[in-house]
């Protein structure tokens, strides 16, 4: 028995020495979703922009905050309505050849062309109909009409050199072929669904990283990601969930970085259906002849009756913030004077029967029990506040794929969803959530609840068109202040992006949700 | 015999054509991928682009025609996530499942076998009884639980081993291999573990129940009488007559365990097949999905196929009976 704890103790110091044999310099990332590819411009999903902001960079870049920085540009100004001036950064790509104008107008054309892209980047390309080099390093971009978001959208344009070729196969890229790119990190490999590794760029023109190596790895299980930085596998993690909080806070090996997103989690209603809506009766189940949330007194009485800051609490574990808009407090665009909903479900009965409704309605609510932070525990939370006021919810809760589709065909009556502004201003969740639904002009896509206000609509149409920064700021305000007075949507609360380091590391946490080695510092 | 098993492929091939119709439709039942791969932010002419595509604005049963004339020349389609063939992608994730399965399977034949053997000879023992008791734990705990508490245990308390991932690997015919890196098999340790626990409970009871089943009969009581050494009996007598079930039933496991490995590996971000699966499913990856079961239907096909071949090899009543 002795010889045997010898023999084990012998081969758990042999396993030790090998787990801790700790490089310097060396930094582990646990992302929570796959990267699906190195080529920046085949898919537009959070990890594959993660990945590209080490790879590559864009002509304007972000801040942690999400504000406008120079990227690749070194600066930018407005011509006229349609032509802006893009001044470029003299500096190298990964294999030495240097970065001129027209690796942007190389890159522009590509975009749209990358083969069998689910989500293509085209959105964010599609407002420039012209390029013309002025020098090596000065380029004219030119729109239709005025397009003031146009630097905003090129946030997500990653620059390739022009090389590279017509066409090139998205597959060189996840070989390493074709992943070149001017940024911080060089691609050395990427295993899918496994990890990406990256060496320090020290010839990058901006700032240099920390870390000489980096592993990005995917693990897309929340308790095993927690695990993973718990054991000292990987140096920080993103995404981490709400209930390991409390433990983390209390564990001094940890550090917890977080930041107010600009993703909101709201309820849509349904403004569709004129007559009965399928999943709003009467209080005994009567068929309604007309659709009550069509109703403002309705919409604002189920608003006034959600205990927000009990959801943030208990629900949330103080992991996000009470909103009725979309974007963060601070943000450009953003409405000083447009706070949360109270709870008052006093007020919430009054309206109900002035609505018509004094004995309340039976409702059925739907959401997604595997898409945001613990989305299913906040429909069913809702649920029993609604009760409070005499309307008895139902709730229904069903995994994100087969939730979405049926959203997007009106099946539902009153549905969770969230909405991630990435431009970081107003006109986003303007143009995609409460505009009208109008396939011609590209408008009201997000808008699952098919909401119309003309008044709204004409104010966005008014800030689309207006170039100065400071004057379409106000026409913004206005439009979000208009619109959310209506109550077209329910907003309940604004997520926190939260991250976890070990304590010998530091996070500058990004609103943008990137998990970025550029931003993870040893801490002094 | 070669009518058998030429009629038997026919089996087969219907049951695989059955199996893409049912993935087909269920599929498309639930839900559309467009809505769950596009952007958020695009709008409705992109969204009617990608699905032009995909191909997913054709009638079903016309996206059903060219998948089976594309599968027929070998080509199981493009993965809408990845745009790599999903075969590729199959292939490329299989090392890493079967590395594991294997290992796994091995474990339980180690650990199962003699821990059976001991619990059939010694049944009434202290050490016979909590083996047996042990065994109820591993078929009963879920197997996510268990291998966060291993996770917890060697890797977060102990710190003596990772606690996700593959590791370092090393390759050999050209695909990389884990089991062949120090560092690999460390990685590899607690999940093929974790992966075992259940098979090692199977055979550890197969064998115990074959043990107690051999040990009255007459052949062993001969053979004692004969005055043969234990070790004899034990291991030439008992164990060689029991190994046939225990055999079938490793077989038989070997493919589930490659085919339903999919919480081990999310658990400890192995990544295999079945997060492959798993991910695909998620995000309605009809290639990959249809790909991946047409390829596990076929796998159980082959090892059945393989292990009723063996019997009639090594079992000359079944032989027999066959021709009579």
């Amino acid at each position: 028995m002795k010889v045997g704890m010898r023999v084990l103790a012998g081969l758990a110091m042999l396993f030790a020495a090998h787990g801790t044999r700790a490089q310097e310099s060396r930094l582990g990332i646990a992302s929570s979703a796959p990267v699906t590819s190195i080529d920046p411009h085949y898919h537009t999903f959070t990890p594959n922009d993660s990945m590209a902001a080490h790879i590559y960079d864009r002509l304007v870049g972000r801040d942690a905050t999400g504000k406008l920085i120079p990227g690749l540009a070194v600066s930018w100004k407005i011509r006229d309505e349609r032509t802006w001036e893009f001044k470029l950064r003299d500096t190298k790509f990964h294999d030495g050849t240097p970065f001129v104008a027209e690796d942007v107008a190389y890159t522009l054309n590509r975009v749209p062309r990358v083969k069998n892209s689910p989500a293509s980047y085209a959105i964010y390309t599609k407002a420039v109909i012209s390029t013309e080099i002025v020098d090596a390093h000065t380029i004219l971009l030119r729109t239709e009409g005025p397009w003031p978001l146009l630097a905003t959208d090129l946030t997500y344009i990653a620059i390739l050199p022009h090389h590279l070729g017509a066409d090139p196969a998205t597959e060189d890229f996840n070989s390493g072929k074709n992943a070149i790119g001017t940024g911080p990190y060089r691609f050395l490999s990427f295993k899918p669904g496994d990890r990406v590794e990256l060496e320090r760029n020290d010839a990058y023109w901006g700032a240099a990283p920390a870390w000489k190596n980096v592993t990005y790895r995917i693990i897309g299980n929340d308790a095993a990601r927690t695990a993973a930085l718990l054991a000292g596998d990987v140096g920080i993690i993103e995404f981490v969930p709400p209930n390991d909080l409390p433990s983390l806070r209390a564990n001094k090996n940890i550090r917890l970085a977080e930041v107010v997103s600009n993703r909101s989690i709201f309820l849509w209603l349904d403004h569709a259906h004129e007559s009965a809506t399928p999943f709003v009766t009467g209080p005994k189940g009567e068929i309604l002849d007309k659709n009550p949330l069509k109703d403002h007194r309705v919409r604002l009485a189920l608003s006034l009756a959600i205990n927000r800051a009990a959801i943030v609490e208990h629900v949330m574990e103080n992991a996000a913030i009470p909103t009725r808009q979309y974007l963060r407090p601070g943000s450009y665009s953003y409405v000083a004077d447009l706070p949360p909903h109270p709870y008052q479900p006093d007020r919430a009965k009054e309206l109900l029967a002035e609505a018509g409704f004094p004995n309340g309605l039976r409702v059925t609510l739907h959401g997604p029990n595997d898409r945001y932070v613990n989305d299913a525990k906040i429909i069913q939370a809702i649920a029993q506040m609604w009760a409070r006021i005499g309307v008895q919810t139902t709730v229904e809760a069903m995994p994100w794929n087969a939730y979405v589709a049926r959203a997007g065909k009106q099946e539902f009556s009153i549905f969770l969803f969230g909405w991630g502004v990435g431009s970081g201003e107003g006109l986003n969740p303007l143009r995609a959530q409460i505009a009208t639904w109008n396939p011609a002009r590209g408008l009201g896509t997000a808008n699952r609840g098919r909401y119309s206000n003309p008044a709204v609509d004409a104010l966005i149409d008014r800030g689309m068109g207006t170039m100065d920064d400071d004057a379409r700021e106000k026409i913004i305000q206005r439009a979000m202040k208009l619109a959310m007075a209506d109550v077209p949507v329910i907003q309940l609360h604004l997520q926190k992006n939260i991250w976890a380091t070990r304590s010998n590391l530091i996070y500058e946490p990004r609103v943008d949700e990137g998990t970025l080695a550029m931003g993870v510092r040893p801490a002094k | 015999m070669i009518t058998w098993i030429v009629r038997r492929l026919f089996q087969s091939a219907f049951v695989v054509l059955a199996m893409t119709i049912i993935v087909f439709v269920g599929v498309h039942v639930i839900g559309n991928p467009v809505d769950i791969l596009i952007s958020p932010e695009a709008d409705q002419a992109e969204r009617a682009r990608i699905i032009a595509n995909f191909g997913l604005d054709q009638p079903l049963w016309r996206q059903y025609a060219y998948f089976l004339g594309g599968a027929l020349q070998g080509d199981l389609g493009r993965s809408f996530v990845f745009n790599e063939p999903a075969l590729k992608l199959i292939a490329q994730r299989m090392p890493a499942t079967l590395e594991l399965a294997v290992t796994a399977v091995l474990f339980s034949t180690i650990f199962g076998v003699p821990l059976g053997l001991y619990a059939g000879l010694k049944p009434d023992g202290f050490w016979g009884r909590t083996i047996m008791a042990g065994s109820i734990l591993g078929f009963s705990l879920p197997s996510f639980w268990v291998g966060l508490m291993l996770i917890m245990v060697f890797a977060v308390q102990l710190g003596v081993l990772p606690s996700t991932g593959r590791g370092t690997t090393e390759t050999l015919f050209g695909v990389p291999w884990s089991f062949l890196t120090w560092d690999g098999l460390r990685h590899m340790l607690m999940p093929a573990l974790n992966l075992s626990l259940f098979n090692i409970s199977l055979v550890l009871r197969l064998t115990r129940a074959g043990v107690r089943e051999t040990l009255p009969m007459d052949y062993i009581k001969f053979a004692r009488a004969k005055g043969l050494s234990p070790s004899r009996v034990i291991f030439v007598h008992v164990l060689k007559n029991i190994m046939i079930p225990v055999v079938t039933v490793l077989g038989l496991e070997l493919g589930s365990t490659i085919a339903f490995a999919v919480v081990t590996e999310s658990v400890f971000a192995w990544p295999g097949m079945g997060k492959l699966i798993i991910d695909s499913i998620n995000v309605l990856d009809r290639p990959v999905i249809v790909a991946y079961l047409m390829m596990i239907v076929m796998l159980f096909i082959a090892i059945n196929l393989v292990v009723d071949i063996l019997y009639m090899i090594l079992d000359p009543r079944v032989r027999l009976g066959g021709k009579s």
